[in-house]
Order: C-alpha cells, then sequence, then structure tokens
C-alpha cells in the first residue's frame, strides 16, 4: 500500500477546491452542494463549511443516494439505501456541486445525474472529486479536483476520512493486498 | 463502494422468512423511498424490464393497487390477473395458472388465495420471487410490515430522528383485537411485532381465538376495556363475515358493545392510543365511524406507508442478483 495524500494534502485540496468554487461561481449565490454518500457527503460538508468561512455565509448541502439509479443493480444481491437529504430550497434553479471521493468510470456520476432529473432541474451541475483516478467509461469530467491520481485497473485507490476511518489520508494499494 | 449487501431470502412467504435485522432493512429501505412519492417526479428506474404479475384469486382494493402502484414507482410491468373472468373459471389448476406466468416471464409472482399455504406451493413451482399478499387465514407479511412502519413512525421517532428510522418496537405494549380466528393479518402482526421487541395483547371472545394460540408470544384479554389502558396502539381487525359459517357470537350489536372500538371506550385509554385497521372498514361494527375518523386513527396513512412498504419488498427481493 502506497500512502499518496496525508491529511494536510487533503485540507489544502478540499480549500483550493472551495476558492475555485466561489471563483468559477463568481460568489456563492444559489450554489447547493451534494455530497455522493457515503464519503462524499462528508467531503461536501467540509467544502461547503469552507465556503461557508471564506465568503461568510450559509452554504446549502445535502446527500444524494443513487443506488436505485445504478446501472450494475443485476450484477450483485440488492444493496441498503443510504439517505438522500436535499436542502430545503430544493435544486430548481441552483448551481449544483456534486461531490464524490473518487472519479473512475463515471457511472456513479451518470447515476447521480439521473437521480437530480428526479428532484429538480437545477440551473447547472458541477463536479468536484478529491481523487480523479482515470479510466473514464462515459463522457464525464470533473470540474474540480483535488488530485489526478494516474491508476493501473487492477489497483485500489482507498480514501479513508476521520468521520467515518478515524483519520484522513487517500493511498494506492493492489486489489488482493 | 460499499460491499454490505442484504441476504435475505428468495421469496417474501411469511414473517418466519425474515430475521430482526432483515424486518429492520425492509423498514429503513420503506422510509428512504417514501421520499419518492413526495419528489415532483414519482418513479425510480431500478426495477425497468422486470415483470410483476399481480395473481388475485380472492378480492381485494388495497392490497392489489398497493402492489401495483409500489411495482409501478419502481418502473416493472405490471400484469394484473384476477381470478374471475380468467381461465381459473374454466378449471385450470394454480400450478399450470402459476407455469403459465412463469412462461412469459414473470419475475415476480404477487399471490392473494384463499387457501392457507398457497404461496408457499406456489414458490415450489415457479422459478421467480413469490410474494404471499395474504393466503387463507395463514398470513399477509407486507400488511404486517406496514403496520410496524406505520406505528415505528408515529412512536418511535424523537427530535433528531423524525421518522424513528433504525429503530425496533421495544417497548411498546400493542392490542390486536377481534377476529383474530380468520385473521392473517393477526398472525403475520404477532410475529413480526413479538420480533421487533413489541408487547401484544390479543383481544378477543373465546369463540374467535385459534387453537393453539396459548402457544403464541401475547396475552390474551377478553376485556377490551382493561387491555386498552395502558397500550400504545390498538389494531381493530375487520369481522370476516365471508369466512364465517357458524355463529361465533351471540348478535352484531353484542359484540360491537364488548370488542368494538368507539368513543367511550377509548376514555378507558391512559395514553391516546394510536388506532390502526387493515381495512376494508366495517363502519359501526368493529370500530365506529367516530373512531375511525379521530386523530389519533393513522387508517388512511396506512395505505400511503402500504405502497412504500411494498417498494422496500420488491426493491429487496427483485433490484439486485439473487444466486
Amino acid at each position: 500500500m502506497k500512502a499518496v495524500l496525508s491529511s494536510a494534502d487533503i485540507t489544502r485540496a478540499l480549500t483550493r477546491i472551495s476558492h475555485e468554487i466561489i471563483e468559477k461561481n463568481r460568489g456563492t449565490a444559489e450554489l447547493v452542494l451534494l455530497g455522493i454518500p457515503t464519503r462524499g457527503t462528508h467531503l461536501a460538508e467540509r467544502i461547503a463549511s469552507e465556503i461557508g468561512r471564506i465568503d461568510a455565509g450559509e452554504i446549502p448541502v445535502g446527500t444524494l443516494d443513487i443506488t436505485l439509479h445504478r446501472d450494475d443493480l443485476r450484477s450483485r444481491p440488492p444493496r441498503p439505501l443510504t439517505p438522500t437529504r436535499i436542502p430545503a430550497g430544493g435544486i430548481d434553479g441552483k448551481r449544483v456541486v456534486l461531490v464524490d471521493d473518487v472519479l473512475y468510470s463515471g457511472r456513479t456520476i451518470r447515476a447521480a445525474l439521473d437521480a437530480l432529473g428526479e428532484l429538480g432541474r437545477p440551473a447547472l451541475v458541477q463536479l468536484a472529486v478529491l481523487i480523479d483516478r482515470g479510466h473514464r467509461e462515459l463522457p464525464i469530467r470533473a470540474d474540480y479536483v483535488g488530485k489526478n491520481l494516474p491508476t493501473a485497473h487492477e489497483e485500489v485507490v482507498r480514501v479513508a476520512i476521520k468521520e467515518i476511518d478515524g483519520e484522513d489520508s487517500v493511498s494506492i494499494a493492489n486489489a488482493h493486498e | 463502494m460499499s460491499d454490505n449487501a442484504t441476504a435475505m431470502k428468495k421469496h417474501l412467504l411469511s414473517i418466519n422468512d425474515l430475521t430482526r435485522e432483515d424486518a429492520l432493512l425492509i423498514l429503513d429501505t420503506a422510509d428512504e423511498l417514501a421520499r419518492v412519492s413526495d419528489a415532483p417526479i414519482k418513479k425510480l428506474p431500478t426495477l425497468r424490464g422486470r415483470t410483476v404479475v399481480n395473481l388475485f384469486y380472492e378480492d381485494s382494493t388495497r392490497t392489489r393497487i398497493s402492489f401495483e402502484a409500489a411495482a409501478k414507482r419502481l418502473s416493472a410491468d405490471v400484469i394484473n390477473f384476477s381470478a374471475k373472468g380468467s381461465s381459473v373459471s374454466k378449471g385450470e389448476s394454480l400450478k399450470d395458472t402459476a407455469l403459465t406466468l412463469q412462461s412469459m416471464g414473470a419475475d415476480a409472482v404477487i399471490l392473494r388465495h384463499g387457501a392457507s399455504g398457497a404461496a408457499h406451493r406456489l414458490a415450489q413451482w415457479t422459478n421467480g420471487v413469490v410474494i404471499n399478499a395474504g393466503d387463507g387465514t395463514h398470513e399477509h407479511p407486507t400488511q404486517a410490515l406496514l403496520d410496524a412502519f406505520t406505528i415505528r413512525k408515529h412512536l418511535k421517532r424523537s427530535s433528531g430522528n423524525a421518522t424513528g428510522v433504525g429503530e425496533d418496537l421495544s417497548g411498546l405494549r400493542i392490542s390486536i383485537v377481534g377476529d383474530i380466528l380468520h385473521s392473517r393479518v393477526a398472525r403475520s402482526n404477532v410475529l413480526l411485532l413479538h420480533l421487533l421487541g413489541a408487547k401484544i395483547t390479543l383481544v378477543a371472545p373465546p369463540t374467535l381465538l385459534p387453537v393453539g394460540v396459548e402457544e403464541w408470544p401475547v396475552e390474551i384479554c377478553y376485556d377490551f376495556n382493561e387491555a386498552i389502558e395502558d397500550c400504545d396502539a390498538v389494531m381493530m381487525l375487520r369481522l370476516q363475515l365471508e369466512r364465517m359459517k357458524s355463529a361465533f357470537f351471540p348478535s352484531a350489536r353484542e359484540y360491537s358493545r364488548l370488542f368494538g372500538l368507539d368513543r367511550e371506550r377509548l376514555l378507558h385509554a391512559r395514553k391516546k392510543p394510536l388506532i390502526l385497521h387493515p381495512g376494508p372498514i366495517n363502519r359501526g361494527l368493529e370500530i365506529s365511524a367516530e373512531s375511525a375518523d379521530a386523530v389519533e386513527s393513522v387508517i388512511l396513512e396506512q395505505v400511503a406507508n402500504g405502497v412504500s412498504v411494498r417498494m422496500a419488498v420488491l426493491y429487496l427481493l427483485l433490484g439486485g442478483a439473487h444466486e
């Protein structure tokens, strides 16, 4: 297993992403952050509080479960659902930033876009990820990337975050490690 | 990516097919799916391309419509089959009907049948998933699940948990009142509510209690006024007059006076109990119109919750690969 990002690296990456979100959206008006469970949800909360700190305001943040929209449901036993919580203002006409830990095939994000479509019609949707490990299978890209990490298919990217795993770190391992 | 896949049995024939964890998983999944009913677009693509057959040998309004709505919200194709007007009236057996449906590619069969054990038999004949929607006087598991869901939502919520998600029913006292003998709803509810930790009291005249009831994990009480004093929820059962071949009580009026729920009876309750009824209601017989429409009554909410609970069952049984 090889360490890729330390706790301080992750904090710096999330701070930079927060600044980029404000810059690209020319402020925080109509901004809504939606994390994809489970780690994306916590990353979204951290980015929201960082943006709130920089721009002095409260950014609506929620969580979006994509399980029911997955395209690989039939290849495995049914999975338990995770919560979907949309902030009180909804997503109609908002600038929605999806947040996930790792961008890989792009299929999760496709499912997330479908799930969003059922909840409303955002003005635009952007994507923030902590790690982009390549190997896309769909025409999807991230607007904000913590770190581009070239990987081989058989490698596994492990993202640990304080809220769930007790520490912040990113590492690469072989599949059977 | 989480791999904590579920390990439920293939069919839902009886509450005995479920572990406590399975039951809680169904209720928690239903809680999440209930939000779909509030969304602007009440449709999920999850069961696209799957075919669900509603095979109903007995009359039903809410169960059939509820399963149909649940399957459609998950994008499954639904075929409704009712025995009336089908080849059943020409003498086709359940087995032949089931094999025909299987050849048509049914992934799940939802069966309502007058014979106890019909769903078990059907499960041995077909490859698809079988969901018991009521078999004779045996069981009606999805009704019990929606009752438990409704009770939990009302009596287990707290400030940080608006719908009681993740909670079981421990500490609650629930009375099930009326025609226990003919009631599959009562059987399924006794099993499920007990599994989830509730204390159950059956209230009925001795003639409407089944043989062997002393083996059930329940208390038995013949005095409704006494039973209602300390209970958190009252589940009224419909008098199943169509299944009664002899006299089980002297008169409807006497039954109503002793075991019906009305405003005076509610005065004996110390806590305001939640009022449930699986429907259809015989107003004025087992429950007065006033009590059925009281604020404590959640009878219509039970119907709405039925859709969410059945969506959860369909998703968990059909939404993934089963080895």
